[in-house]
């Protein structure tokens, strides 16, 4: 059985922290670069210029790229044959979380409680997902969620007989009602099927696939494909102040569901695409 | 930085005169110069209760613009952090109570609420968008900070900050025209 300290973990999370802030998804930023070409609005070109500037200058000066630096998102991936030791794994994640935001002067944005909304500081506790699997190794993946494109994601429960055209029409809908909130450019993760929460939790999961690999199912594939021709035809553009440039890639993970049931949940994704993976 | 293709961005001296409000249109580039005042979601709180307690506040609103951010801790030398816009429908519930206070500007991200807009109308205030997620940019925009109140809400405290063209898109002009209802007109395909 391998043994792992979880003062690794520590580490790692502290350093994804601060790495992924002041370095968001290089290929978030290619896409942006890309677009350029065919953003006929001259506003939207504008705001996709000041979105490269800002890139770069956070990089080169390593400050944060966005001042919301996010809630921690952690998927654990734990190999079913590793034994943990030096304490909780919970614990650890949080003190990296800790460090993390204490150390690369990331802004603390959560608060303690959702009614008496006292501010922790330091940024925890971090939303962990635990996901058991067979093998020996510790896979940590770290997101820094923006909420300003987390508040505009969504979930409902559709009708199975609303099928691929009623899917359609509730993201282009929704995309358009959020209009600039989620700042567009913007990365859409759905999920489909499951219950209620496997929806929202496999939507999560997919905004850290690669950006823009396609779904490995090729039904599956063309409707993220047709959901992103659709929502850059609406018109939101650049941070919803009118363009072509509304989304990037749109990423699709499904479950299996219940016979009388579709669910959806559209996590939407701000262009601050913050996220790392670590194996250990 | 760079310009909108054949439009000049608009120098604007703060405080804002009204003079210059009223030429503002939806959709120009704007570069911002003097003092604003930072307050998000606790402190518009705080204002509105204190308004209805009849207490004075902690600055006076009366001709100034409030900027929507929490910025980073500002790292060893540095003036401030990141310092992006929030979004602004979050303000909507607090906002006319501070427009008749006297407020004349607001700079954040994203549209705003009806009631929201009828209040620019009537007071004849100007809402600027800044460009969400470029918090590095926008702070070297910002030359001075200042505490001024509520300093226990850390990010969420209100600052004054003077700025040097500070970079703005005019969103929703003194005459209640929108940039997030008629923005994508021109760009939707059907």
């Amino acid at each position: 059985m391998r043994v792992i300290d979880v003062a690794e973990v520590t580490e790692k999370i502290r350093d994804m922290s601060i790495e992924s802030n002041y370095n968001v998804d290089p290929d978030f930023l290619a896409r942006i670069e890309s677009a350029k070409s065919s953003e006929r609005s001259p506003l939207g070109l504008n705001i996709l210029n000041q979105i490269s500037e800002n890139a770069a200058l956070a990089s080169a000066d390593r400050v944060p790229y966005c001042q919301d630096t996010g809630l921690s998102i952690v998927f654990a991936d734990v190999g079913q044959d590793i034994h943990l030791t030096g304490g909780s794994l919970e614990s650890a994640i949080n003190e990296g979380v800790r460090q993390g935001y204490r150390d690369g002067y990331l802004r603390g944005s959560v608060v303690n409680d959702p009614l008496r909304r006292e501010n922790t500081k330091d940024n925890t506790p971090a939303v962990i997902h635990y996901r058991l699997v067979p093998g020996d190794r510790l896979v940590l993946y770290f997101a820094a969620k923006g909420t300003g494109s987390e508040n505009m994601s969504m979930a409902r429960m559709l009708k199975p007989s609303d099928g691929r055209e009623g899917i359609l029409r509730t993201v282009v809908d929704h995309v358009f009602e959020s209009g600039g909130n989620p700042c567009p450019p913007i990365l859409l993760g759905i999920g489909l099927g499951g219950s209620i929460e496997k929806a929202a939790q496999i939507s999560k999961w997919s905004l850290f696939r690669p950006l823009g690999r396609p779904s490995p199912d090729p039904l599956v594939a063309e409707l993220e494909q047709d959901i992103l021709n659709a929502v850059n035809r609406t018109g939101v553009g650049p941070m919803g102040m009118g363009g072509d440039t509304t989304c990037v890639a749109v990423h699709i993970e499904t479950y299996p569901c219940h016979i009388g049931a579709l669910p959806i949940c559209i996590n939407v994704e701000c262009h601050a695409h913050r996220h790392a993976e670590v194996e250990l | 930085m760079s310009r909108v293709a054949g439009a000049e961005v608009v120098e604007i001296e703060l405080p804002l005169r009204e003079e210059v409000i009223a030429r503002l249109e939806m959709g120009e580039m704007c570069h911002l110069t003097g003092v604003i005042y930072t307050a998000r979601d606790a402190a518009h709180k705080r204002m509105v209760e204190a308004l209805d307690r009849q207490e004075p506040l902690p600055f006076d609103l009366r001709g100034e613009v409030i900027y929507y951010v929490g910025p980073t801790p500002p790292k060893p030398g540095a003036v401030i952090g990141s310092a992006g816009p929030t979004t602004s429908g979050r303000m909507d519930a607090y906002t006319p109570r501070i427009l008749d206070a006297g407020l004349k500007g607001m700079i954040g991200k994203a549209g705003r609420s009806r009631p929201v807009i009828d209040a620019i109308v009537k007071h004849g205030a100007v809402y600027f968008a800044a460009i969400g997620g470029t918090a590095a940019l926008l702070s070297r925009s910002i030359k001075k900070v200042e505490m001024v109140a509520y300093e226990d809400l850390g990010t969420e405290a209100i600052r004054k900050l003077w700025v040097e063209r500070f970079p703005a898109v005019v969103a929703i002009d003194c005459h209640g025209n929108n940039i997030f209802e008629e923005g994508f007109k021109k760009y939707a395909a059907e």
